[in-house]
């Protein structure tokens, strides 16, 4: 079922917290909804779901219309609300037998439901005792199971995995994966690896309007800039002009030399077969080079670059600059040179 | 509707039934009208229900705002109104399942104080159940706008102890108004009287059955049922 936000605006009193977003989810298509903290995604998602109603705007799913058909919505629909609110006082299978009878599955398919969706979350074991007791990332599932125990067409997850541990977060991503396969989901998150890793699709949201709406690719190729290597080698003197007239198209956008000796450079470079050459031209001075990667786009930069309000034209500040947290932006060519001296 | 409203109070009453405190309100509320019920049979050597069905309204004062606390303003605390108003659940299913699982709690507690009426069928001869009927479903009415005062007084807000504060004081003044009868303009007595519940129960428990005491005890039910809908549904336009 394809879900289509038209125009959507919701105001708390005098805030305006979505101001007049309009995109689309395709069916089957995983979503991803990123922004920073209070950007207005919960708010959406709560319109989605009927828990709050719109001010303007509208929001269809398939032919069916949140302002006239919110339960039939509700009813083809799952979701996790924000963290993950549940009744502390029952235990998993009482608490799943009545979302399941309001949800009106009679008692033999609740059964299998139950089976399938206990199986599915990793709830083998625990499914008689109180949710109270339960462990974060147990909750997290029970919560999970309430979601999809109906085998929803439409899933709609508000920050699923924050407050978890790494690995818990591993695991509810293959979940997520796992159900993205024949149901449209929307996933709100502000982390962008977790996005980057399930999503097809990426829409920003920043105070509480629509900022980028894309495919990771899309978003990555339209936000990249002049490609930037940075590299550091030992020399006593790195011959800077030297290197700029022999490699064409090469400019130094900064030099530093390090508290060890080494020299630090970033370089602007036309394109990718410039590595290589500026490799070669180390290489014939006999420095040893340590470091070498080329400086990527990546989502948070973009995501950072938007949100943070960095209008300038200059596409290179949505090189994240602290990327040595993600590992595909760096190409690690240290030990080639390493084994090179 | 009713269908899910029931699902709503099934749940709750299997929580409440599975705490403790609920079991401690019910231990107080039998032990103070049995205490009524017994100093009239012991000290007076009257066997009637008379002071049961005087002392109820005020224990009720209580009792039921410390029942219906928690109904609605755990929920917003929690968080989990949010789970249950998304799930394929309107607000007024919401609200009429609490309000049947808080009644069915007042009748049950009800129900424990029959064994005083055995008391008085043992005791007496010429026991007169017309009266004691009546007097009865005037207790389980009464309870219902009760009921329906508490579950308002818990949709406005997420702290407990406000909600049983509120109740409390909305029950009061139903409650005290008829003591103060002799203050009010003689033009308004009819009023008063009318607004008064006490009024209304004292005469189901003469045995009189009237539709206008049903149609004041609907009516307030109703009222304030509504009034918890409303407030709840304020959260999708605030």
């Amino acid at each position: 079922m394809m879900i289509e936000i038209d125009g959507l605006v919701k105001d708390y009193g005098s805030l305006r917290a979505v101001d007049n977003i309009h995109f689309q989810v395709r069916e089957g298509e995983i979503l991803g909804f990123l922004g920073p903290n209070g950007a207005g995604k919960s708010t959406t998602l709560r319109v989605l779901t009927g828990y709050l109603s719109p001010t303007a705007g509208t929001i269809r799913v398939g032919d069916m219309d949140i302002r006239r058909h919110s339960r039939a919505i509700r009813q083809r629909l799952g979701y996790l609300p924000e963290h993950n609110p549940l009744y502390t006082d029952m235990t998993v299978y009482d608490f799943l037998f009545f979302c399941a009878e309001v949800r009106g599955i009679p008692l033999h398919r609740f059964r299998r439901e139950l089976d399938r969706t206990v199986s599915s979350c990793g709830l083998t074991g625990v499914v008689h005792r109180k949710i109270g007791t339960l462990s974060k990332g147990y909750r997290q599932r029970v919560g999970f199971a309430q979601a999809i125990l109906h085998d929803p067409q439409i899933l709609v997850l508000d920050e699923p995995t924050s407050g978890l541990d790494p690995n818990q977060i591993l695991e509810i991503r293959r979940l997520i994966r796992e159900l993205g396969r024949d149901k449209t989901l929307i996933l709100s998150s502000h982390i962008m690896q977790e996005v980057q890793a399930v999503c097809d699709r990426i829409v920003i949201i920043d105070r509480g309007c629509i900022a980028a709406d894309g495919t990771t690719e899309d978003l990555l190729r339209q936000y990249e800039g002049v490609p930037v290597l940075e590299l550091e080698f030992f020399a006593d003197d790195p011959m800077l002009d030297a290197m700029c007239e022999a490699i064409e198209g090469i400019s130094v956008r900064t030099a530093q030399q390090l508290p060890d000796g080494a020299w630090k450079l970033c370089l602007n470079i036309p394109g990718d077969d410039t590595q290589s050459s500026v490799y070669a031209w180390i290489r014939a001075r006999g420095w040893v080079l340590r470091e070498m990667y080329r400086r990527r786009v990546t989502l948070e930069g973009i995501f950072r670059r938007i949100t943070m309000g960095e209008a300038s034209g200059e596409a290179s500040n949505a090189i994240e600059e602290a990327s040595g947290e993600t590992p595909d932006a760096a190409e690690e060519a240290s030990d080639t040179a390493g084994g090179d001296s | 509707m009713i269908r899910n409203a029931l699902i709503v109070a099934r749940r709750e009453t299997r929580v409440l039934t599975h705490s403790l405190s609920f079991y401690i309100v019910i231990a107080a509320f039998l032990l103070i009208t049995g205490f009524a019920f017994s100093s009239e049979v012991f000290v007076r050597m009257q066997a009637n229900m008379g002071t049961m069905f005087n002392t109820v309204p005020t224990v009720y004062l209580f009792f039921i705002p410390a029942i219906t606390m928690s109904l609605i303003s755990r929920e917003k605390n929690a968080g989990t109104f949010e789970l249950l108003a998304t799930l394929p659940l309107d607000d007024t299913e919401i609200v009429l399942g609490k309000f049947l699982a808080a009644l069915q709690l007042v009748v049950t507690a009800l129900m424990f104080t029959l064994i005083q009426l055995v008391t008085i069928v043992l005791l007496g001869h010429n026991v007169d159940f017309g009266p004691i009927l009546c007097g009865y479903l005037g207790l389980i009415m009464l309870g219902g706008v009760y009921c329906a005062v508490g579950i308002f007084a818990s949709s406005l807000t997420d702290n407990q102890i406000i909600a049983f504060i509120t109740g409390f004081l909305i029950l009061f003044v139903f409650f005290i108004i008829s003591r103060f009868m002799h203050l009010a303009p003689v033009e308004l007595l009819n009023v008063v009287q009318y607004i008064s519940a006490l009024h209304h129960l004292e005469r189901m428990t003469r045995g009189v059955l009237d539709t206008r005491d049903f149609l004041y005890f609907i009516t307030l039910t109703v009222l304030f049922l509504r009034l918890a809908i409303i407030a709840l549904e304020s959260r999708k336009w605030k």
